[in-house]
């Protein structure tokens, strides 16, 4: 038996063990997105020794990695064929594996002209509660046999599976960016958003914090340099944006170091400033809302949820507020039976995401 | 006018019929034989089955009354938009309910600051885009049925198109879907903010065939209307160079809006209707378009034209203005409507493979018209690999139609051998159950009958499409061992 044979060996021998004593599974990596979630129980089961880049042809637009891989090698391997992950997963550390990427679904500032890390997958290989190795979706970019569960991974938190190989599609490095600083109050600068947002504009990446507003245009070069000239503001070195960029995504600004509860606050990207209390930075063109902010759960949530989105505790905070937005009962229904589908014994990252769940 | 039939089959149609028109006009619940013989396919005629009950429901509270009369009584329903479907995933049951969304076509709102439609399931997906014009705005998805396909099929079948490598498939160009559950319960999937809290089940019921819920409104993302596009047009007297081509470009660093390859069968069928203008010579040729601000357009025209060149193109022809570039796409988008020209009948297929692997594939369908002694011209979303081989026949003539299912069948065999899919955008349907149980082995079937029944316990959406049972699978195995293959023995032929 090969060594990466005798590792899914190992996973489905672990996984039906704990599946015949009821004892929970705790997935874990790198454990760098550990503070994310409502709680985590049970032993640990660590995909890293399936490591490695499975196929990757950049004129095929579709890297396929074993989920042990690290997040920052994959991104390498793409950055040297010129390509990139276009949905920036934020990293929050250098141990972050590709399987926690996608579990945890989360997408940095190209998000709102990319498009997020779902929509980048399209395919995984998944070992359910069973031990079973599954595969849903391929390495193609059109693909509608049987229901899409690849992309349904994303934001899972590792509740239905334990993702072993996932197919991403690959997107081509801009050839030219450029930043712009414009000083501008919330209001006025979600109003800008939006105008700008409905017109042809290589805007890549947005965000508004403390009456400055910085804005990423990518694209072709002729495209970025008119874009510069007809929006004005200030133009900054391209080679200290680069950090900014990266810190915005890595959370490493000042915005966010405090003791405070971090607030993810996700709203159509149309409405209104929050008027929550507290600090707030503002990304993907107003759709996604940062707030440093002391105020109740029920406060932020009942505002988020006026607005037509949902909030969550991301960072510190009393967790048992619920770190999630609760599901309506018809949501939480098909919940529970989807997880009964992948995980019948419930030993998958149990309370990660609901307490119930 | 309706006339009751008699008889046991139809004990339940009574039932059903009585209890729907409790509430609902008799101009809307239609069971006569001649008012429901129109609903007896979708766009794959070759499957037909006259619907025990059609109903036409005017809103959302008349679906939750339908679809709560249909569970209490346990009668299927499959819901149908415009019927353009190319994989009968609309094919009625003769005991079932034909739940025809047809009439909710109301464009609900254009929101052009927050760029969200939102509109009802019988939209047409073109009409979007001409609500939205107005503010510079459009829906992105466009199928090759664009003028007639509903936004609710769109999301059934998660839709491509001719620009999915750029903008994506309905499942990226959504944010909410609303509906009713199989009880008749309201449920809603996705947001207008970019996502929510628990799994994300939008890719579930996008795709999903009617299989899941039913959907009443949706949720369309628009995009600000580029400000100009311009299309190559590139010759190239060897079909696999023109597949390098493809690839040569993506290699670039491009993603073009629209990346489309055409066979030189079918730009001749295509030529001598629409007058595009297409090089005959060619053995190939490749639509190349490139959308954007002006200045990126020009820039990357240039880009495409000089790799285009390296590539070997033999002839590349840039369109100069609107009316010739929307000629060029003439070509390509009546390719359907051409081929039913040159021939009694046709059968579209819809696989997609890893582009690298082209020149293979079309050497095996070539080699495949020889085996069945059938023609096929082949149209092909190049940029995502998607193919639509045409095979021609003849319906009238013996054993045409089955020499047609045979060679269809071994090539999405072959397109599931070289890393692909037996469907890019027409779904599975009934058309491409049998592939499903070469596709996927039993543990990952197993797992979306699971899916299938989280939402529907009782399994009465659209019930014996998209997901075979394992019986089928079974008993398909069974056939191959005796070595012929004998599709959809169950169902009726024209």
């Amino acid at each position: 038996m090969t060594t990466l044979a005798a590792t899914l060996a190992r996973f489905s021998a672990s996984i039906r063990a704990a599946g015949a004593a009821d004892r929970p599974l705790q997935i874990r990596a790198g454990g760098t997105k550990d503070f994310y979630g409502q709680s985590i129980e049970g032993e640990v089961l660590d995909p890293r020794d399936y490591a490695g880049i499975v196929d990757y042809d950049p004129s095929e637009l579709v890297i396929t990695a074993r989920t042990g891989t690290r997040l920052a090698e994959l991104e390498q391997a793409m950055r040297e064929q010129g390509q990139m992950l276009a949905c920036e997963p934020p990293h929050f550390g250098t141990a972050a594996t590709v399987g926690g990427a996608v579990a945890a679904g989360l997408s940095g500032p190209r998000r709102s002209s990319a498009g997020s890390l779902r929509d980048f997958i399209l395919g995984v290989r998944v070992m359910d509660g069973h031990g079973n190795p599954l595969t849903f979706g391929g390495q193609v970019m059109k693909n509608v046999a049987g229901y899409d569960v690849s992309r349904v991974m994303a934001g899972s938190l590792g509740t239905l599976g334990l993702l072993l190989e996932v197919s991403l599609k690959t997107l081509p490095l801009p050839v030219a960016e450029a930043t712009l600083r414009f000083e501008i109050p919330e209001d006025r600068a979600l109003e800008r958003l939006q105008q700008w947002a409905g017109k042809p504009l290589p805007i890549s990446a947005v965000v508004w914090q403390g009456g400055e507003l910085a804005i990423r245009l990518s694209g072709a070069r002729a495209a970025v340099d008119a874009a510069r000239t007809k929006l004005g503001g200030e133009w900054l070195e391209s080679v200290a944006t680069a950090q900014f960029w990266l810190g915005v995504r890595e959370q490493t600004v000042p915005f966010f170091a405090t003791p405070l509860a971090i607030w993810r606050v996700s709203v159509p990207s149309s409405a209104p400033p929050l008027a929550i209390p507290g600090d707030q930075l503002i990304e993907w063109g107003g759709a996604l809302r940062w707030c440093v902010t002391d105020a109740d759960a029920r406060t932020i949530r009942s505002r988020a949820a006026a607005l037509g989105g949902h909030a969550t505790l991301f960072r510190q905070g009393d967790k048992s507020v619920g770190v999630f937005t609760p599901l309506t009962p018809a949501i939480a229904g098909i919940h529970r039976d989807l997880k009964a589908v992948f995980d019948p014994h419930g030993i998958f990252n149990r309370s990660r995401l609901y307490t119930d769940f | 006018m309706n006339t009751p039939v008699t008889g046991p089959r139809f004990l339940r149609q009574a039932e059903v019929v009585g209890r729907l028109l409790a509430r609902l006009p008799s101009s809307r619940v239609l069971y006569a034989h001649e008012d429901t013989k129109p609903y007896e396919c979708d766009g794959l005629s070759a499957y037909r089955e006259v619907p025990g009950v059609v109903v036409i429901p005017e809103d959302d509270d008349e679906v939750a009354f339908i679809l709560k009369t249909c569970h209490a009584s346990q009668v299927p329903v499959v819901a149908r938009g415009a019927g353009t479907g190319l994989s009968g995933g609309a094919l009625p049951m003769r005991d079932g309910v034909l739940l025809s969304l047809a009439k909710m076509k109301r464009i609900l709102a254009i929101d052009p600051v927050g760029r969200i439609a939102r509109v009802q399931p019988g939209v047409r997906n073109l009409a979007v885009s001409e609500a939205a014009a107005p503010y510079g705005l459009y829906y992105a998805p466009d199928p090759s049925s664009q003028i007639a396909c509903s936004i609710g099929g769109n999301v059934a079948e998660n839709s491509g198109g001719v620009h999915c490598l750029k903008y994506g498939l309905t499942v990226h160009n959504i944010l909410r879907v609303r509906g009713f559950t199989v009880e008749g319960e309201p449920i809603e999937f996705g947001s207008e903010a970019l996502d929510v809290a628990g799994l994300d089940l939008i890719p579930l019921i996008t795709g999903s065939e009617g299989m899941l819920a039913v959907t009443t409104e949706v949720s369309l993302k628009l995009l600000p209307k580029p400000e100009v596009a311009r299309c190559i047009m590139a010759s190239f007297d060897d079909v696999e160079a023109a597949g390098n081509a493809v690839a040569a470009i993506i290699g670039a660093g491009i993603i073009p809006a629209g990346l489309e390859m055409m066979d030189q069968p079918a730009t001749r069928a295509v030529e001598e209707f629409v007058h595009a203008g297409y090089d005959l010579d060619a053995k190939a040729i490749l639509l190349c378009e490139s959308d954007g601000t002006r200045e990126e357009v020009e820039e990357e025209i240039g880009r495409m034209q000089a790799v285009l060149e390296q590539s070997g193109a033999t002839g590349v022809r840039v369109s100069v203005n609107e009316a010739e570039r929307l000629r060029f796409w003439a070509g390509r988008k009546a390719a359907f409507p051409a081929v039913g020209r040159i021939s009694p009948d046709y059968y579209c297929m819809d696989g997609t493979i890893p582009r690298k692997r082209l020149g293979e594939i079309l050497r095996f369908i070539a080699a495949m018209e020889q085996k069945y002694q059938l023609r096929c011209p082949n149209v092909f979303h190049a940029g995502d690999g998607n193919l639509h081989p045409l095979i021609l026949f003849d319906a009238n003539k013996p054993d045409e139609l089955q020499r047609t299912e045979q060679f269809a069948a071994e090539v999405l065999r072959k397109c599931i051998e070289v890393g692909g899919t037996i469907t890019g955008e027409h779904g599975v349907g009934i058309e491409k159950i049998n592939e499903m149980c070469v596709q996927f082995e039993p543990h990952e079937l197993a797992c979306f009958r699971g899916i299938k029944a989280a939402f529907d316990p009782l399994g009465l959406l659209n019930p014996g499409k998209n997901i075979p049972s394992l019986h089928r699978c079974a008993e398909l195995g069974h056939m191959h061992v005796s070595g012929g293959r004998l599709p959809f023995p169950d169902l009726p032929r024209f």
